[in-house]
């Protein structure tokens, strides 16, 4: 049965099309506001940054979640790609693109392609490491992708030609909030896509139950494969999108510190959900932004002014956050819930369908 | 030859941290099949706890008999370390023993790293080193000179590390912790107390971190972040040498020791995290099971 049939079957055909519709112009709306937030300054800078990097996290968390939320596994690695993704797109856009084209010709053109190639190469290590790491499974993909993650920072601290330690800069501010407007919808499609696919449903499967999952027909190892080389992708262009909007990248930003922030924001919002992804990095970016701002505050009173690292308090919170989130709701404030707009029409109206269909056999029956 | 012998001693003093160090990792793995990734951070935070508690017994014992500070602070740093071993265990493990194993593997980590700030915001992030408590003699060996307290520091580890080994292949309570480590359901049912058993695994490896801790503080200085270094090379010399082995901690630990001294010694220092993980990798790609580990057979 196809997906139109459904349709029809269901008589939601008109829910249907609004749904889509309220879709494409929310979206349209957003990405129109993406233009004129910078352009005629609607918001301070300061609450623009923290959009983009919203944006960034939500790109890094709904591609982790592909590992650790849809296949059950636990990557470590997902800062390494970052920092494959970052190093590429940098050097790129620094020393191999022309640099005195026109900004809005860098911005379209040569831009995307340094991110692209970031995440190209992030998806190329990823597959180098893929291969043997799933031999073995549960904590050594974990132990595997956290040596690697380790081996790329301590590699790129030993490359003189980019800056060792002491990081790479000189890329111009070109991650704009457009872009990553774009690259977030391109990530949060794919994901969707790729997840609600057939080989998506091998993913859960292999969550589920690996053997079983094989019993029935999944080629495990090649949907393994598939998931981190897709999720390692978009870390790679979440790390070049960051290395140009921070326009400065040091080797050790990208430390198993920036995996535990990531981890928070999939935990936080709900393993196996793509919203829960998003809600998750929102909510996590802005709340640790609140409490920088609180601090702030609280150092201008004359009690807290002699404490000299009430800032480092904010990094208290993440991994306590995470422990009180592991004890007490595992699940996330999501759990294994979905949106509605992020669900594929034929779930929805598949289970809806089903329903009216044993609503109608039962009204027959009892009459 | 002499500069041979000179980096061989010194292998063996910073591996003998690791091996300590590894221990732990090693001895919570084998009861609870579980990464305490906390555990490196506990080591940091036992330094800590040493640094203080000899500052305060140095201000008491200094007038009277002042060759008991070492062994009072090394016991001190143990059973304070042994306590916040079982607190950690207790409040932050012991909900989670039948969630998922992921869900573990993360609390571990969020400890350690709550470990690592709080200590920071508490304690500030400027290094300190524990003031010496053992008065500094220099002996000279074929034109290799080590301290006393070198000697110290070898004999020490080793009759820790001896005195576990007696603990757990020769007592009741090792006896317990091997057969947690070889049957979880049945072996509650003999009556073995399990949850005193895994507390006592958690105690005993921090204590012997905490040694390592003391150790490491006297020679080197310490900082809230030194534990993520030091944790990690001891975690690669637990799976090194077959994580779940004891015995196979301490070659382990010994071995990244050797590989840590030599690497700086004829290459440059910075080469040494690169090669001690490409080594985890390589290991974990080609022998999981370490170097004395027994191969799982993995049931359905």
């Amino acid at each position: 049965m196809t997906t139109k049939d459904l349709i029809q079957l269901s008589g939601l055909k008109g829910k249907f099309q609004k749904s889509q519709w309220a879709l494409i112009l929310a979206l349209v709306f957003f990405f129109a506001l993406t233009f004129l937030i910078p352009r005629y300054g609607l918001l301070n800078e300061y609450i623009q940054l923290i959009i983009i990097y919203i944006g960034i996290n939500i790109i890094m968390a709904v591609s982790l979640n592909m590992v650790n939320g849809y296949m059950g596994d636990f990557s470590l690695g997902h800062a390494g790609f970052m920092l494959i993704g970052a190093y590429i797109s940098s050097i790129l856009t620094v020393w191999v693109f022309p640099r005195n084209w026109n900004p809005i010709f860098t911005s379209i053109i040569l831009f995307p392609i340094a991110v692209t190639a970031g995440g190209l190469a992030a998806a190329l290590a990823s597959l180098i490491i893929a291969f043997p790491s799933f031999k073995t499974r549960g904590d050594y993909l974990a132990l595997v992708t956290l040596a690697f993650n380790m081996i790329c920072v301590s590699v790129v601290q030993n490359i003189e030609a980019i800056g060792a330690g002491r990081g790479f800069m000189g890329m111009k501010k070109l991650t704009t909030m457009p872009w990553v407007f774009i690259w977030a919808l391109i990530a949060i499609w794919v994901v969707r896509n790729f997840v609600y696919s057939n080989l998506g449903r091998g993913t859960v499967s292999i969550r589920e139950d690996e053997t079983a999952a094989e019993l029935v027909g999944v080629n495990t190892r090649q949907v393994k494969v598939l998931t981190f080389v897709i999720s390692s992708f978009f870390a790679g262009v979440g790390g070049a999108l960051f290395a140009h909007i921070l326009q400065f990248i040091t080797p050790s930003t990208f430390q198993l510190q920036k995996n535990v922030d990531f981890l928070v924001m999939i935990y936080l919002g709900g393993m196996g959900s793509i919203g829960g992804s998003i809600l998750g990095a929102v909510t996590y970016t802005v709340i640790l932004e609140l409490l920088r701002e609180a601090l702030t505050i609280l150092g201008t009173f004359p009690i807290f002014a002699s404490i000299p690292s009430l800032e480092v308090w904010r990094w208290v919170l993440a991994p306590l956050l995470l422990i009180l989130l592991m004890i007490y709701r595992n699940k996330g404030i999501m759990g294994l819930r979905e949106f509605g707009f992020l669900v594929p029409f034929r779930d929805q109206f598949g289970s809806r369908f089903w329903l009216k269909r044993r609503e109608l056999t039962n009204a027959n029956s009892s009459n | 030859m002499s500069f041979f012998f000179q980096q061989l001693l010194n292998a063996l003093q910073v591996g003998s941290i690791y091996a300590l160090v590894s221990i732990g990792y090693t001895m919570v793995y084998g009861v609870l099949t579980m990464i305490n990734f906390a555990h490196g951070d506990v080591f940091m935070v036992s330094s800590y706890i040493a640094f203080f508690s000899a500052l305060f017994l140095l201000k008491i014992v200094s007038q009277y008999a002042s060759f008991l500070a070492f062994p009072l602070t090394v016991f001190a740093t143990m059973i304070l370390t042994s306590f916040l071993a079982i607190i950690i265990e207790r409040l932050a493990y012991k909900p989670l023993r039948n969630a998922p194993r992921v869900s573990a593997v993360i609390t571990a980590l969020s400890v350690g790293i709550l470990l690592e700030t709080l200590t920071l915001a508490l304690i500030g992030p400027e290094p300190r080193q524990i003031p010496p408590l053992i008065p500094k003699i220099v002996y000279n060996f074929q034109g290799a000179s080590f301290s006393f307290f070198q000697i110290l520091i070898l004999g020490v580890s080793f009759l820790c590390m001896v005195i576990l080994d007696f603990i757990v292949y020769r007592t009741k309570v090792g006896m317990a912790m091997r057969a947690i480590s070889f049957d979880k359901t049945v072996v509650p049912l003999m009556g073995v107390p399990i949850d005193r058993i895994i507390t006592i695994t958690f105690a005993l490896g921090a204590a012997v971190a905490a040694v390592g801790g003391v150790i490491f503080g006297s020679v080197y200085s310490l900082d809230p972040y030194m534990g993520i270094r030091i944790g990690w090379w001891a975690f690669i010399a637990a799976v090194l040498g077959g994580i779940g082995n004891i015995r196979g901690a301490m070659i382990g630990g010994l071995f990244l020791g050797g590989i840590e001294v030599f690497v700086t010694a004829y290459t440059a220092s910075s080469y040494r995290d690169f090669i001690a993980f490409a080594i985890l990798l390589l290991f974990l790609i080609f022998k999981p099971t370490g170097i004395l580990g027994k191969p799982q057979i993995k049931k359905v």
